[in-house]
């Protein structure tokens, strides 16, 4: 099928793909979803958390969710393992710059170098490229502007407004794009990265982890009940919008019911 | 010349430095600051040759911090006493070692108790109630000897900081342009005013 085009990490085949990178972001796609959205002075992100077996220490299992520095935060799909390599990069690399700069890192900056050291893992030999896609939030020092960058396998960063990573990402991203407001406070952010999340997370509250970032304050962990609370609202809102949509189902309405059955669908599992 | 004064209390570490920066005989300026917060509960406070002080404090600052990030916890403080240790003692072996002498005041916030780090360039270290380095030594452990008691108040503790205070400002030849106090317990690391 690829001919023996993917054998060796820095050949091209003659279309000019590089097959390895390609399968690592076949990797991406296969991993768990990622959400990140921007507010007015906020970033939020949101991860889909694989549900636990039985005997498996939910407690003390490693997040998908990680601080590159006290102002940085990083959530990432695909292979776990690759995660941590490429985080502990990250981290170092922000102390480091602290240390010779005497100031932290902007978002930017840091995006940079995540997406840096991706693409030199897709040049060089004996090594293959990071199976991870990766969301980047948090606030440059002294400014209030949240920030949201994605960086991917290949090395090619981007900066969002709200985006999605992982499994059925495409389908959050849609949602996302339909749903996203500029200038949203603080509940409207959290909810709007929790109600995306539940497009593609099937089992609800208990596995999905929300980060929240705000200007100059340490990185803030929603609680499992704060999460619990929020899906049911959302729930709730659903529920009584569908209820809404049954009572007045008229010629002139039957549209904009149409656009919106994908949220309506997911309500009652 | 340089003054570093710690005292431990009931619940807190008082750590306080001399503001004069100095260069050889001229005071080049008169609010500098010799500590570096390591994490939330760890305060670090140097001197020594000029130049090592400042990079090594750094470098220590920036593996504590990295630590903090990559464990999601802080370091307590005796073993980042320790890890300072080790680290100096390998510079010391080194071609060019690091001439740094050092206060490490901080809160152990599972063990819910101040401890406060002696170290030298030599390596040594010790954890005490109250410590000094540089001409400090000669007139305030003295007075720390005569008036420290267990389990003292932060009241108790200032009025004997500015006790040294006066007694260095009396008998020293050299101005060192007062002391920067700060104070560190469990609600993390403060500067006191009024010094």
């Amino acid at each position: 099928m690829a001919g023996s085009y993917d054998r060796a990490l820095s050949v091209f085949s003659p279309d000019g793909h590089v097959f390895q990178v390609e399968y690592a972001l076949e990797a991406v796609k296969r991993g768990t979803c990622a959400v990140g959205v921007k507010g007015k002075s906020i970033a939020v992100l949101g991860c889909e958390k694989r549900s636990a077996v039985k005997l498996q220490d939910t407690r003390i299992t490693p997040s998908k969710i990680g601080l590159v520095d006290q102002h940085v935060c990083l959530a990432f799909a695909g292979l776990n393992a690759d995660a941590r390599i490429l985080i502990d990069k990250a981290r170092v690399e922000a102390q480091s710059h602290r240390l010779t700069v005497e100031d932290p890192v902007t978002i930017e900056y840091i995006t940079k170098y995540v997406a840096g050291v991706q693409q030199k893992y897709t040049q060089s030999g004996g090594v293959r490229p990071f199976g991870i896609s990766t969301l980047i939030i948090g606030f440059d020092p002294k400014d209030d502007t949240p920030r949201l960058y994605q960086t991917e396998p290949s090395g090619i960063y981007s900066a969002w407004k709200a985006n999605a990573i992982g499994r059925s990402s495409k389908t959050v991203r849609e949602f996302l794009e339909r749903n996203f407001k500029e200038e949203m406070d603080r509940e409207e952010t959290i909810k709007l990265t929790v109600k995306s999340l539940l497009e593609v997370v099937q089992t609800g509250a208990k596995n999905i982890e929300i980060a929240i970032m705000a200007p100059g304050k340490k990185v803030e962990y929603l609680e499992a009940e704060k999460i619990e609370s929020y899906v049911k609202d959302i729930e709730a809102e659903k529920a009584a919008e569908a209820a809404k949509k049954k009572g007045g189902r008229g010629g002139a309405s039957a549209s904009a019911a149409g656009t919106s059955t994908p949220s309506g669908g997911v309500t009652g599992s | 010349m340089d003054v570093l004064l710690g005292i431990r209390g009931k619940d807190f570490v008082l750590i306080g430095t001399s503001k004069a920066f100095l260069h050889g005989i001229t005071v080049v300026k008169d609010t500098d600051d010799k500590t570096r917060a390591l994490n939330e509960h760890t305060l670090l406070a140097f001197s020594g040759e000029a130049g090592d002080t400042i990079q090594f404090a750094e470098f220590i600052q920036a593996n504590t911090q990295l630590y903090t990030m990559r464990h999601s916890s802080d370091l307590p403080v005796s073993s980042v006493a320790s890890f300072v240790r080790t680290e100096l003692a390998s510079s010391l072996r080194s071609r060019r070692s690091y001439a740094v002498n050092m206060l490490i005041g901080g809160y152990d916030t599972k063990k819910e108790q101040p401890q406060l780090y002696w170290l030298d360039y030599l390596a040594s270290s010790a954890e005490i109630p109250y410590a000094a380095h540089g001409y400090a030594q000669y007139y305030c452990l003295s007075i720390l000897d005569a008036h420290y008691k267990k389990g003292m108040g932060v009241e108790e503790v200032t009025g004997l900081m500015r006790d040294c205070h006066e007694e260095l400002k009396r008998r020293m030849p050299i101005d060192f342009k007062g002391l920067l106090v700060k104070i560190v317990d469990k609600d993390g690391i403060r500067e006191l005013e009024g010094f």
